[in-house]
């Protein structure tokens, strides 16, 4: 499968350069016509239609769509590879894009590293948090969300919801973004009961339907009750929470409408603001800001509605933290903290806001948490 | 909602739910594949079947809102791709393992084509008779929901292994897949017998399908089958060309899967890789068990290309 792949490439790559070269001409001489509409691009790992991360992307481009003198381009199931570049060039070469969001983690390093410094006149605005001032080319930038702000909220309410005390989390691998996921849900949680716990189960990859499904129902077997994720698709998890008649909280997008008795809210991305601001910037010739990182204060995350099954009461506490998040008063992370070997990993009277970089590297799991950081 | 927690009991019983839900598709391709070689020919692209029939399912049933008409749907366009391999094959020197990777590439492109708007919507399940209904235990109902997919599957397992042993028809097949020459001199239509063979095959793949799409995991997505369809291939030389295997190597199959996610919701959380890779280790294991230097694999059809 592979060396056909590689063969298909190689062929169509010679193919196409020849192409560009005739249709960069033809394009260069039209261009004129369309000076005042500016090209977005969009590529996305997945289908945009997936109730998770892609989709929350394309609801971005499409408020990027809605603005005037724009004019967006997209597409889907872009693998990490080399693919990527390819589809890159061809966005500026052929449709003369002036700005590119390559929306998945892994189109950073090499793939925008290496494309951006052959195109000055177009900017790549990556989703990932990866830029290096000084390192990487002056038209690369690259931006992220604090979402376990979100995930700390959906946390209170899951706690306040929660009848068995128990919470589950699939996750698809142990990396720091995840693990700070997991924790500042259950710290959300233990911030209204502090007995709560919630098990983890780590499935090995972002996308594997069954093994997610097979996940889902050994925790609803265990007596859990509400259960969350971390994986590029909840669908099929949302789904069968609510077949089997628990709570179920949503990740990345609004999933609310798979399941309208149990959703109780969710951790989701805000790109509509923040790809529409980035493009307001450009528009206006403004300079850009080349690393944006920022969470429910700063309008890059946020929490979908309440669904029915969550109190007066609990909507009161997490509100309440809400809008301690907004003031730029809240710290999730602060001492002393225990992780769930017994171990304090921050010790009494210190605090990590979120921009602590220390918060990056997370390793542990917290009291609390069933489950281990190990594979 | 379930009040209890089963602790450790959970194991067994996910082991149990995950060979009926998870073990179904394979079930479904390994029969299929296992028809299709026993004529004497390689069908590697059921994996494309299984996912066309996976997309084809969700759409029509989403469209008709009959699931079974979905169901029909996916059988239809495995026969399709059955028929385009059958006919491909019959051209002399044509490799039919070359074949089934082109096809299994057309089906699964064909699938991610067509089935772009059906990822969103909620299309209707296949209904599920609830076995466990006697007891108290809410994890034991849900654990023996069993879909009556699953039933036919177990069904036709038999039936299979019966047609081929006992028929006219089964000799036909047996004959043709062991010996062209044979065949041939019997009279028999060689390449008609292997084309039944295949889209019958085919059929049953694209139902694997649909149960993936219309009942477990129950919906579609790209990433949906994740190359189930060619494990089930590799099945069929781990049950030895016999359909009543198939069906114990896919429920060995399936709840093997389970494994991994039962062990960390009961807290062992290390070796999830090494849990999840337990299929595969057992079929190692049982390959090694089983095989001797002295003969070849018993039970497999003397025409397959890979035997020549």
């Amino acid at each position: 499968m592979k060396v056909a792949e590689a063969w298909l490439c190689s062929f169509f790559r010679r193919g196409r350069q020849e192409w560009l070269a005739f249709l960069f001409i033809s394009f260069a001489m039209a261009a004129p016509l369309h000076a005042e509409e500016a090209v977005v691009g969009f590529l996305y790992v997945g289908s945009k239609a997936d109730y998770g991360y892609n989709q929350a992307h394309a609801q971005g481009a499409a408020a990027v769509k809605a603005m005037p003198g724009v004019k967006v381009i997209e597409e889907e199931n872009v693998p990490e590879t080399i693919a990527v570049q390819n589809s890159m060039e061809s966005m500026i070469n052929l449709d003369g894009a002036k700005l590119i969001f390559p929306t998945s983690f892994g189109y950073y390093d090499p793939h925008v590293l290496t494309v951006a410094p052959q195109y000055p006149g177009t900017t790549f605005l990556h989703a990932g948090g990866l830029y290096q001032e000084g390192k990487h080319p002056a038209n690369a930038g690259s931006y992220f969300g604090y979402i376990d702000e979100a995930q700390y909220i959906a946390g209170i309410v899951a706690g306040g919801t929660s009848k068995t005390g128990k919470l589950g989390f699939i996750a698809a691998k142990p990396i720091p973004q995840v693990l700070r996921n997991i924790n500042s849900f259950t710290l959300g949680a233990q911030s209204v009961n502090p007995k709560i716990t919630t098990q983890v189960i780590f499935t090995g990859d972002w996308a594997l339907p069954v093994k997610e499904a097979e996940a889902a129902n050994s925790l609803i077997d265990q007596g859990i009750d509400v259960i969350t994720m971390h994986v590029d698709s909840p669908k099929v998890i949302i789904e069968i929470c609510e077949r089997r008649g628990i709570y179920s909280s949503g990740y990345h997008a609004d999933q609310s409408e798979l399941a309208p008795k149990g959703y109780l809210t969710g951790a989701e991305w805000n790109w509509p603001k923040v790809y529409t601001d980035f493009v307001k910037l450009l528009q206006e010739g403004k300079p850009f800001p080349h690393l944006l990182r920022g969470g429910l204060k700063e309008g890059i995350v946020k929490n979908s509605k309440y669904g029915p099954a969550v109190s007066a009461k609990t909507i009161e506490l997490a509100e309440a933290a809400k809008a301690k998040f907004m003031a730029g008063e809240m710290v999730i992370y602060k001492g002393e903290l225990k992780d769930n070997k017994g171990k304090v990993v921050i010790p009494a009277g210190q605090s990590l806001p979120q921009t602590d970089i220390k918060l990056e590297s997370m390793d542990y799991l917290v009291a609390g948490v069933i489950g281990s950081t190990g594979s | 909602m379930n009040g209890e927690a089963l602790g450790w009991w959970g194991v067994p019983l996910a082991i149990l739910g995950g060979a009926i839900r998870a073990g179904t598709p394979y079930l479904f391709v390994s029969l299929g594949e296992c028809l299709t070689e026993k004529s004497g020919r390689i069908n590697l692209g059921l994996e494309g079947n299984l996912v066309l029939g996976a997309m084809s399912a969700y759409a029509v049933s989403y469209l008709s809102g009959s699931p079974w008409l979905g169901v029909l749907a996916a059988g239809g366009t495995g026969m399709l791709l059955g028929l385009l391999h059958a006919w491909l094959c019959s051209f002399p020197k044509v490799n039919d393992i070359a074949v089934g990777i082109a096809l299994m590439l057309f089906g699964i492109g064909v699938a991610f084509f067509f089935g772009k708007p059906y990822i969103q919507p909620a299309a209707p399940h296949l209904p599920a008779l609830g076995f466990g209904d006697w007891s108290a235990s809410a994890q034991v109902r849900a654990a023996l929901e069993i879909n009556v997919l699953f039933l036919i599957g177990l069904g036709t397992a038999p039936l299979l292994g019966w047609f081929l042993a006992n028929t006219r028809w089964g000799l036909m097949v047996r004959t043709v897949g062991d010996s062209r020459n044979a065949a041939e001199a019997l009279g028999f239509p060689v390449n008609r017998v292997r084309a039944a063979a295949t889209v019958a095959g085919g059929f049953l793949a694209g139902v694997g399908g649909a149960f993936l799409s219309l009942y477990y995991p129950g919906s579609w997505n790209e990433g949906l089958s994740s190359g189930q369809g060619l494990i089930a291939v590799a099945l069929v030389v781990f049950a030895r060309w016999q359909p009543m295997r198939c069906l114990y190597a896919s429920l060995l199959f399936g709840g093997a899967g389970a494994l991994g996610p039962a062990l960390q919701s009961v807290g062992i959380t290390g070796g999830y890789y090494l849990f999840n890779a337990a299929p595969y280790v057992l079929t190692l294991l049982l390959m090694a068990a089983t095989c001797s230097p002295e003969r070849t694999l018993s039970g497999i059809p003397g025409e397959l290309s890979v035997t020549k």
